[in-house]
């Protein structure tokens, strides 16, 4: 089921199938998915637990290969990508956001946001500057030396924030970005998503169930059982634009 | 990358020092099994490898070691004279005596015969007394542990009297000796009094000392001994490695010393590789994260191989640090493997590290 929306399409998702397991024990877990990621918006894959959201964006990362179907990004076919090519090219392309922040607790706040750019070979040193550079934007420039276990959980995942976007890629994937916050800090962060994440050439695919997130999105997908069952237009584009100073320091409205 | 490795292996310095600790107490093991296995070997050969002066040693080919000598001719030292190419060649006795002390008690002692004009196979360093004096009627001269054993907690002096053999022995100097195999005493006289010291025996000359005159190669010239006596010769390192095979395949040494050094090997690789697979897995998610963004396979597998090799250097730096310096090579060797083996575990797991685990 594709969005009968316009816009260029950064993702798109052909009959992809995905199956657990092999013979008796063998799992069905997506039943050709059709969907597109477009360039520009806030996507919101949202449905309860176990429905293959997970999965779907596992797919669209190539972190999984799907059984049957295909996954076009950026028009390229992703059969057309295996191995060191696919590793590279989700090294330069994706950004990555963690329920669970997953920073290197031994690295600093600025040196785990440099992670990507380091991995990309980027020389320590300059990465580090850009990194304190993002983590200015995300409000943390008086953190950059603090390691993940002297920052609250809000902190972290700005930290993540910073991290999945330093290297400016050109799809953000969150997995559940709120659901280890309280409401207060869920709110900074997707507000902060909202306002630093999505760029004319940048597709931001947010993965959750947590309903207060629904307000934020551009388009709105929603997963049953393994099976897309609808998708909406959002509000999120409608929200009243926050300065980044006001975001990036948690100041949010309720 | 190699930074974030390390960073990430020095994280944590509890469980760093932990691993570390892992690696050294396992070398420790090794190499202190090893050093003491290889000690005892040396043990065996102490008394052919220290008559430094003689080249060859020519010997009954029948000889299996320097505890198992068989007697030769009493002409062979004329007869290994007249081999071109030798500058001189002196009889020398090794056998077991069994001494009485002053107190009554009897106490076995291996006997050295040197030669009486040349003395040679004389000890090193003599501790009290002079080497000359060996030519006194009745002299010996004792090596200092074999002194601490037959007089225990006495003060050590000279002409203190032994009987051998119901023959009165005169201590005229204590040396220094390499310890034998046995850890009994060591005695050493002229060939002619040690021959009225042992046992009387057909024949009493069970080696002949060899040293090649200047030009003749040692090999060239055991050739020619060999030929012309039909006795084996042997360099002193020859023999020396003859009597350590001799006792490796005779005794049960390397069979109880290879199970302690392969405990060891197995209690290191144990400790080192369960601590050193227990911080890959609780990094796991970490390196599962590094590999989400990008990080290629062998880049990670060059990282959990670089904090292998930093843990395995620094533990078997401290490792053998507490142990014998002289079975480092052994050591080192053994520590690459348990380092290896532990290291690998650590790399299949990443290796095999599925991606969408970030997401769970």
């Amino acid at each position: 089921m594709s969005s009968p929306d316009s816009g260029v399409p950064a993702v798109r998702c052909l009959g992809v199938v995905r199956d657990f397991g092999d013979g008796e024990s063998r799992l069905r877990v997506l039943h050709g998915i059709d969907v597109d990621v477009k360039l520009g918006e806030m996507t919101l894959l949202v449905g309860p637990s176990g429905c293959g959201k997970t999965t779907l964006i596992s797919i669209i990362c190539g972190l999984l290969d799907p059984t049957e179907g295909d996954i076009e990004l950026f028009g390229t076919s992703r059969r057309l990508l295996s191995g060191r090519a696919l590793v590279e090219f989700r090294g330069r392309n994706i950004g990555f956001v963690f329920q669970q922040y997953n920073l290197l607790p031994a690295l600093t706040a600025a040196e785990n946001a440099a992670v990507p750019l380091i991995i990309a070979g980027k020389p320590r040193g300059k990465a580090i500057e850009a990194a304190r550079e993002m983590l200015d934007l995300v409000g943390l420039s008086d953190r950059s030396h603090h390691r993940p276990a002297q920052l609250s959980g809000g902190q972290q995942q700005r930290v993540a924030i910073a991290r999945a976007l330093v290297h400016k890629p050109r799809i953000l994937v969150c997995d559940e970005p709120t659901a280890a916050l309280d409401a207060h800090s869920g709110l900074v962060v997707m507000e902060l998503l909202r306002t630093v994440a999505v760029q004319a050439d940048r597709s931001v695919l947010i993965v959750s169930h947590d309903q207060r997130v629904v307000g934020y999105g551009d388009r709105i997908i929603t997963m049953s059982d393994g099976r897309v069952e609808r998708v909406e237009r959002g509000v999120g584009a409608q929200r009243e634009v926050r300065s980044l100073e006001a975001v990036g320091s948690g100041r949010v409205g309720s | 990358m190699n930074w974030i490795a390390w960073k990430m292996l020095t994280g944590d310095r509890a469980k760093y020092l932990g691993t570390i600790f892992g690696v050294a107490f396992g070398c420790l093991l090794i190499s202190q099994q090893s050093a003491v296995f290889v000690s005892i070997l040396r043990r065996t050969a102490s008394q052919i490898v220290d008559v430094a002066d003689a080249d060859l040693w020519v010997i009954d080919p029948q000889t299996l070691s320097i505890d198992d000598l068989w007697a030769l001719g009493d002409n062979t030292v004329l007869a290994v004279r007249g081999v071109e190419g030798v500058e001189w060649a002196v009889p020398f006795y090794k056998g077991m005596v069994t001494a009485r002390q002053p107190s009554g008690h009897f106490r076995q002692a291996i006997l050295l015969g040197l030669d009486d004009s040349s003395l040679v196979g004389a000890p090193r360093t003599m501790l009290m007394g002079k080497l000359a004096d060996l030519r006194r009627p009745d002299a010996v001269i004792l090596d200092k542990a074999g002194y601490r054993y037959l007089f225990p907690d006495e003060p050590m002096e000279l002409w203190r009297t032994l009987e051998i053999n119901d023959r009165r022995a005169v201590i005229v100097g204590i040396c220094e000796a390499s310890p034998p195999f046995q850890s009994l005493p060591i005695l050493y006289t002229r060939f002619s009094l040690a021959r009225d010291y042992a046992p009387k025996q057909r024949r009493e000359l069970p080696v002949v000392l060899a040293k090649a005159s200047p030009g003749v190669s040692t090999p060239e010239l055991a050739s020619r001994i060999e030929t012309r006596t039909g006795l084996a010769t042997l360099h002193r390192r020859e023999f020396a490695w003859k009597t350590i095979q001799f006792y490796l395949r005779s005794t049960g040494i390397p069979i109880n010393f290879g199970i302690t050094i392969a405990l060891g090997f197995i209690v290191g690789t144990a400790i080192a590789g369960q601590t050193f697979y227990l911080f890959t897995i609780e990094n796991l998610k970490q390196f599962g994260n590094l590999k989400a963004m990008g990080t290629t396979n062998s880049r990670l597998l060059g990282m959990v191989l670089l904090q292998a090799a930093i843990v395995g250097g620094l533990g078997f730096g401290f490792g053998i640090g507490a142990a014998a310096l002289e079975v480092f090579g052994l050591t080192a060797v053994s520590m690459a493997v348990i380092v290896f083996l532990a290291s690998i575990m650590s790399a299949w797991r990443v290796l095999v590290l599925e991606p969408a685990e970030v997401f769970r």
